[in-house]
């Protein structure tokens, strides 16, 4: 997993509450063995239009908007496990996703990918997307070391909370499957005297 | 103070806490399908890890199979290749693995049930969101990603924080016609699709303790819908004659000591939960969604809300309906009754029974997609499929079909399909498509009307 500590980038926005996985990667392209290359059908349905033309009005295709933080409404990631979802997202260049609320398994997935969510207040988040989609020039700046979100050079700020050992796996690109497999001990004594 | 349901199962599978960190938890089940595993095997192949235990694994391939014409090799080449990797990795790993065709095969979570590999007081999980399914046993069962998929395949365990809990109580009798589903889209749409993120469902009252264990599965199934990783319902003697002689299932002794057990796991009565709600059963009716998520719902009597915000307006334009329209009488040509949600033999029981003597109307394209082998060959020894064939209805074969549409069963661009599945999402079972979510008997209805129908007032 890439480390992650801090990251100062343009973010762009997409002002849409509920976002589900069938839309960040939809079920028709599940069909692959591996990890790579889920990017190119990220939000596949509404990046392209019924003819695969592009989508001029959505905001990943505006080319006034770019980086590698995705700022989102409310409830993002709701819906199917498929951690294709954080792949897509990751595989397109995303770091950083922005919401107000995420889905538990989402959030989950994007932890172990090293896509790191950001859940601010809902005040912030409106006026956070009312900046960027303004002034879409703005820099924001992710801190994981001190937990902050803040629009480079002001005041406006917020703290973000994250799982202490989440966050030391994020910050030394561990995974859990590196701390499971040093306690197959206790877990194999745990199965000799388990009581249900 | 008392310990809840949740808190029993919890505990007894804690292997280790750390200091200010998530605990250690065993996972007893392990199920995966075509899907979700072939990242997780490479994984452990890259890494040169052995998986732990896969005795305690089962496969089945499910979500990306055709549902026609089984026995012929898969069409699709990227669907075959993912299919044919699940053989191997299987195969390689030594994993029992139901493969298409064969008599255990079916969607993940009617199969597991049906085989008593689901049991009380087990922890379960699966890539696959509706793992919570298998809470209807008293079970804590939730949906995982790929990576974690891997995690319990090189140390049967998961790093997790244990969540908050959640009691939704229904009491009092159900009307007539009401089904589980109905319940379910209710609380959906009274409590909203994220009220349950972060919390582990418990369900409660006399509506839960008088279903059928189908009942509670479409139930439990449904609880990731409002957000919550899983659902749950205390075990009790309708569960034990359930899980009795089932495949799986302890026998004899074995199986009465585990009973013994079962019977310790409900909530104490001085447990106390984090957040609850309690609802009248009299107060629930026939449900349909209007809107591209499943809190999107409302009684089929009602109309379409009134609401002046920006992603409401964008979920009924892509439905193309109107605030304050009611859905009676919307034209419908499509029909699905299947999905992990609805596909068990009951379903199709409440199906054949209003559909016995009537025509499926000629607009109509109706596709019955059966759970599982099991539940197909139940429906064919009952004379169900006469019915449905005399009525010009499509029994298929099994899996998870029009639901997600991996696999053929798409519903057309712009079409409207009335689905007793359980996501109503943008595009959910084909490009375009527009998902009218509801319980078997609406759905049935519906195929034989070829359109919304007031049900209430047949039923009345």
């Amino acid at each position: 997993m890439e480390k992650f500590t801090t990251l100062q980038s343009q973010a762009i926005p997409l002002a849409i509450e509920n976002i589900d996985t069938d839309q960040i990667i939809p079920a028709r392209f599940l069909k692959a063995t591996d990890r790579k290359g889920f990017g190119d059908n990220l939000f596949k349905d509404w990046r392209f239009n019924k003819d695969n033309s592009i989508n001029k009005s959505f905001s990943l295709n505006n080319s006034k908007y770019s980086g590698s933080i995705l700022v989102a409404g409310d409830n993002f990631g709701c819906g199917s496990s498929r951690e294709h979802a954080a792949w897509a997202l990751s595989d397109y260049g995303f770091k950083v996703i922005v919401s107000s609320f995420f889905a538990d398994i989402f959030k989950g997935n994007a932890l172990n990918n090293g896509l790191l969510p950001v859940q601010v207040s809902a005040e912030f988040l409106r006026v956070l997307l009312d900046t960027i989609t303004n002034h879409p020039e703005t820099l924001l700046k992710v801190d994981l070391l001190n937990q902050t979100i803040s629009v480079n050079d002001t005041s406006f700020k917020e703290t973000f909370d994250i799982d202490t050992y989440k966050k030391t796996c994020m910050i030394n690109g561990y995974d859990d499957i590196d701390y499971l497999l040093s306690k197959k001990e206790t877990i194999t004594a745990f199965e000799a005297k388990k009581t249900y | 103070m008392g310990k809840t349901l949740f808190d029993k199962v919890w505990d007894a599978h804690v292997v280790e806490t750390i200091k200010n960190g998530p605990q250690v938890l065993y996972i007893d089940k392990h199920l995966i399908h075509e899907v979700t595993s072939p990242q997780a095997f490479n994984e452990l192949e890259e890494r040169n890890i052995p998986v732990f235990r896969p005795n305690q694994i089962v496969a089945t391939a499910d979500h990306n199979t055709p549902t026609q014409n089984q026995h012929l090799p898969v069409k699709d080449d990227l669907s075959r290749n993912q299919l044919e990797q699940l053989s191997k990795n299987c195969k390689k790993n030594n994993i029992t693995l139901y493969q298409l065709g064969h008599k255990y095969n079916g969607i993940v979570h009617v199969m597991a049930p049906e085989l008593g590999i689901t049991q009380p007081g087990m922890t379960m999980v699966c890539g696959d969101s509706h793992t919570s399914t298998h809470g209807a046993f008293g079970t804590i069962a939730f949906g995982i990603g790929t990576s974690q998929v891997a995690q319990v395949f090189a140390s049967q365990c998961l790093l997790l924080t244990k969540p908050k809990s959640l009691r939704v109580t229904v009491n009092g009798t159900l009307k007539n016609g009401v089904l589980p589903k109905d319940v379910i889209l209710y609380i959906i749409a009274k409590l909203g699709t994220n009220s349950g993120t972060g919390y582990f469902c418990e369900y409660a009252g006399d509506v839960f303790e008088n279903m059928s264990m189908e009942g509670r599965m479409t139930v439990c199934n449904m609880s990731i819908e409002m957000g919550a990783r899983g659902g749950m319902i205390a075990p009790d003697q309708t569960t034990f004659d359930y899980v009795k002689d089932k495949k799986f299932a302890p026998k004899g002794d074995a199986f009465d000591k585990k009973v013994a057990y079962w019977k310790t796991l409900p909530t104490d009565a001085d447990a106390v939960f984090d957040k609850e709600y309690t609802f009248d059963a009299q107060d629930i009716e026939p449900m349909v969604t209007y809107g591209t998520n499943p809190g999107m719902g409302i009684k089929v009597t009602e109309n379409i809300p009134t609401i002046n915000d920006a992603s409401f307006e964008k979920s009924l334009q892509y439905m193309d309906f109107k605030k304050g329209e009611s859905l009676i009488n919307k034209p419908i040509n499509y029909v699905f009754i299947g999905s992990c949600t609805n596909s068990r033999i009951e379903d199709f029981r409440v199906a054949a029974n209003y559909i016995k003597g009537k025509q499926k109307a000629a607009n109509v394209t109706a596709w019955l997609v059966p759970g599982s082998k099991q539940v197909e060959a139940q429906i064919i020894k009952e004379g169900l499929k006469d019915v449905f064939d005399a009525a010009g209805f499509q029994l298929r074969q099994p899996g998870c079909s029009a639901c997600l549409a991996m696999n053929d069963d798409k519903i057309p661009q712009g079409e409207y399909c009335v689905s007793t599945s359980n996501r109503n999402f943008e595009g959910r079972q084909g490009q375009g498509s527009r998902t009218i979510l509801a319980s078997p008997l609406v759905a049935a209805a519906t195929a034989i009307e070829g359109k919304i129908v007031d049900i209430t007032k047949q039923l009345n």
